[in-house]
């Protein structure tokens, strides 16, 4: 195989020195290495460290030990090749969604400094992006306007229309309900395989992780830990259909159990160390 | 439903006519004598008795008014940027401002005259200290709640602090901003009066002052209701540039 496009060696990470002088981690010993193009998936209960985790890969925080290589290349600040979405839509509210969606143009290199001179042609690219997601029809319209599947989905095309090599994705379709989420998953499916970027999807939905990624990686609370990775080798493309077949059953209900099992020595008498 | 509407907007000066109504009455019923407490037909009387004097008393309060009230969304603006982006300025200035406004400005009347004398200065510098605080913690407030994912997602795209504040701190906090304003303004409207009263030589505070020491109570309270309805007009006024400029922040109420 070719050099992976992230790669994650031993990576430990302290918020501030205060809790590195305690040897207090948010994230432990993380070690992945993951393909240019490959969509994995971070599941873990909540606050186990995966936000820090998408801080980490973006640049936004720096490790306290071990080294991240993105594309080759040692991560020594924030990455433009990178666009997230959050579970939040977060879109402006004084802005057009198609206005949201330019906004990454008015700031990233190197759109920004043809962004006056070349808004027209920018617009048409937010435009066709919009229309990609299903949102044609609904550019002009105010975030407000729009339910709230719609804002989620201008949300990922906002974290789309600088074409990042890298998307990330925290939870973000936690707060819709289950067939707005459903619907959501085939419309990120088909701009993955359209586009092919690399996707890092944070998670507590299993059926979610499994349906979207080619490599599910579990992840303990406190410390947060990789416990499991797993290949899912369901085949491409994958329809909904597939959610109910008892081979996706049987993975959903492996990973399942590594939760579980992540999870005992908590409650467990015997704490190691 | 169209009645309701109607009756909604005109309810203000239906409940208006309703108390003068009943002021009027009690006034004429109890025999209450004019210097003591004048009624409302009394009062408009004035009006017309005085109308030059008072209407050269009320301009002089209006643009002494405005020209601190400028001062102060200059001021408070640019304050309230500082205080907002930099945590540092956050965490030394807040307390002090604090301190600062919560100094009677009526004590401070006589501080300015000793400075700037009797005149325009200590009527304009009051209405300006009274009224830059509400604006400055508006815009503070506005710049300081950022959303830690939207500044992430910036952040990540090369974004420096600049552009976060201007991009999305400064339109954020356009409706504190203007919801300021309106507080302000009547503020600043009080601070003028205040230092004519103290120590002014002409405007409708010290037109008031001259009528009351005078026992001319139905003059002072003209000189009120002048004032009142100027502090409402700017109200009015602000409120309308609010909406306009806005309206994404009330869509509540525009939904429907």
């Amino acid at each position: 195989m070719t050099t992976p496009f992230v790669d994650f060696r031993n990576v430990w990470l302290a918020y501030n020195d205060e809790l590195l002088a305690q040897n207090h981690f948010a994230v432990e010993d993380i070690s992945l290495q993951v393909h240019e193009g490959e969509f994995i998936a971070i599941v873990g209960p909540s606050g186990c460290g995966k936000s820090t985790f998408m801080k980490l890969t973006t640049g936004l925080k720096m490790p306290s030990r071990g080294t991240i290589h993105i594309g080759g290349d040692p991560v020594t600040g924030p990455l433009k090749i990178s666009g997230m979405a959050f579970q939040a839509p977060s879109l402006l509210p004084w802005r057009t969604t198609v206005g949201n969606v330019l906004l990454p143009l008015e700031i990233v290199e190197p759109y920004r400094s043809s962004f006056k001179a070349r808004r027209k042609e920018y617009e048409e690219k937010a435009r066709a992006l919009l229309k990609s997601v299903g949102l044609g029809g609904y550019e002009d319209k105010f975030p407000w306007q729009l339910s709230g599947g719609m804002q989620q989905r201008a949300s990922i095309c906002r974290a789309l229309v600088h074409e990042p090599k890298m998307l990330l994705l925290d939870e973000p379709f936690g707060a819709l309900d289950a067939f707005t989420r459903e619907e959501l998953w085939c419309a990120l499916r088909d701009l993955h395989a359209a586009q092919k970027f690399n996707v890092i999807l944070v998670t507590h939905d299993l059926r979610e992780s499994v349906f979207l990624a080619d490599t599910v990686y579990v992840m303990s609370r406190s410390p947060g830990r990789f416990v499991v990775k797993r290949d899912i080798d369901l085949p491409r493309p994958r329809d909904l259909e597939v959610t109910y077949t008892p081979k996706f059953t049987d993975i959903v209900h492996e990973l399942r159990g590594h939760i579980g099992a992540s999870r005992q020595p908590v409650g467990g008498s015997t704490v190691p160390q | 439903m169209t009645m309701s509407k109607s009756f909604e907007r005109w309810s203000p000066l239906l409940l208006l006519a309703v108390i003068l109504l009943v002021w009027e009455l009690a006034v004429r019923l109890l025999r209450v004598p004019d210097f003591i407490f004048p009624g409302p037909v009394q009062i408009t009387q004035q009006f017309g008795q005085f109308t030059g004097a008072l209407m050269e008393a009320g301009w002089k309060t209006f643009w002494v008014t405005m020209v601190g009230f400028g001062l102060s969304i200059v001021v408070g603006v640019l304050l309230g940027f500082l205080i907002g982006s930099s945590r540092l300025a956050y965490a030394s200035v807040y307390p002090l401002m604090v301190a600062f406004n919560a100094v009677p400005k009526a004590a401070v009347v006589p501080i300015l005259v000793v400075w700037f004398g009797i005149g325009l200065g200590p009527g304009i510098l009051t209405a300006f200290l009274i009224s830059f605080f509400p604006i400055t913690v508006n815009i503070a407030t506005g710049l300081a709640t950022l959303e830690p994912e939207l500044e992430d997602v910036l952040r990540v795209l090369g974004a420096r602090r600049w552009d976060v504040l201007i991009k999305v701190g400064l339109p954020r906090s356009m409706p504190y901003f203007y919801a300021s304003l309106k507080v302000s303004i009547t503020l600043a409207f009080v601070g003028t009066v205040l230092a004519e009263m103290t120590a002014g030589d002409s405007g409708i505070g010290y037109l008031m002052q001259t009528a009351g020491s005078q026992q001319r109570l139905p003059l002072a309270f003209a000189g009120l209701v002048v004032i009142g309805v100027m502090a409402m007009i700017m109200y009015e006024l602000f409120s309308w540039i609010e909406k306009r400029t806005t309206g994404w922040a009330h869509r509540g109420s525009q939904a429907i």
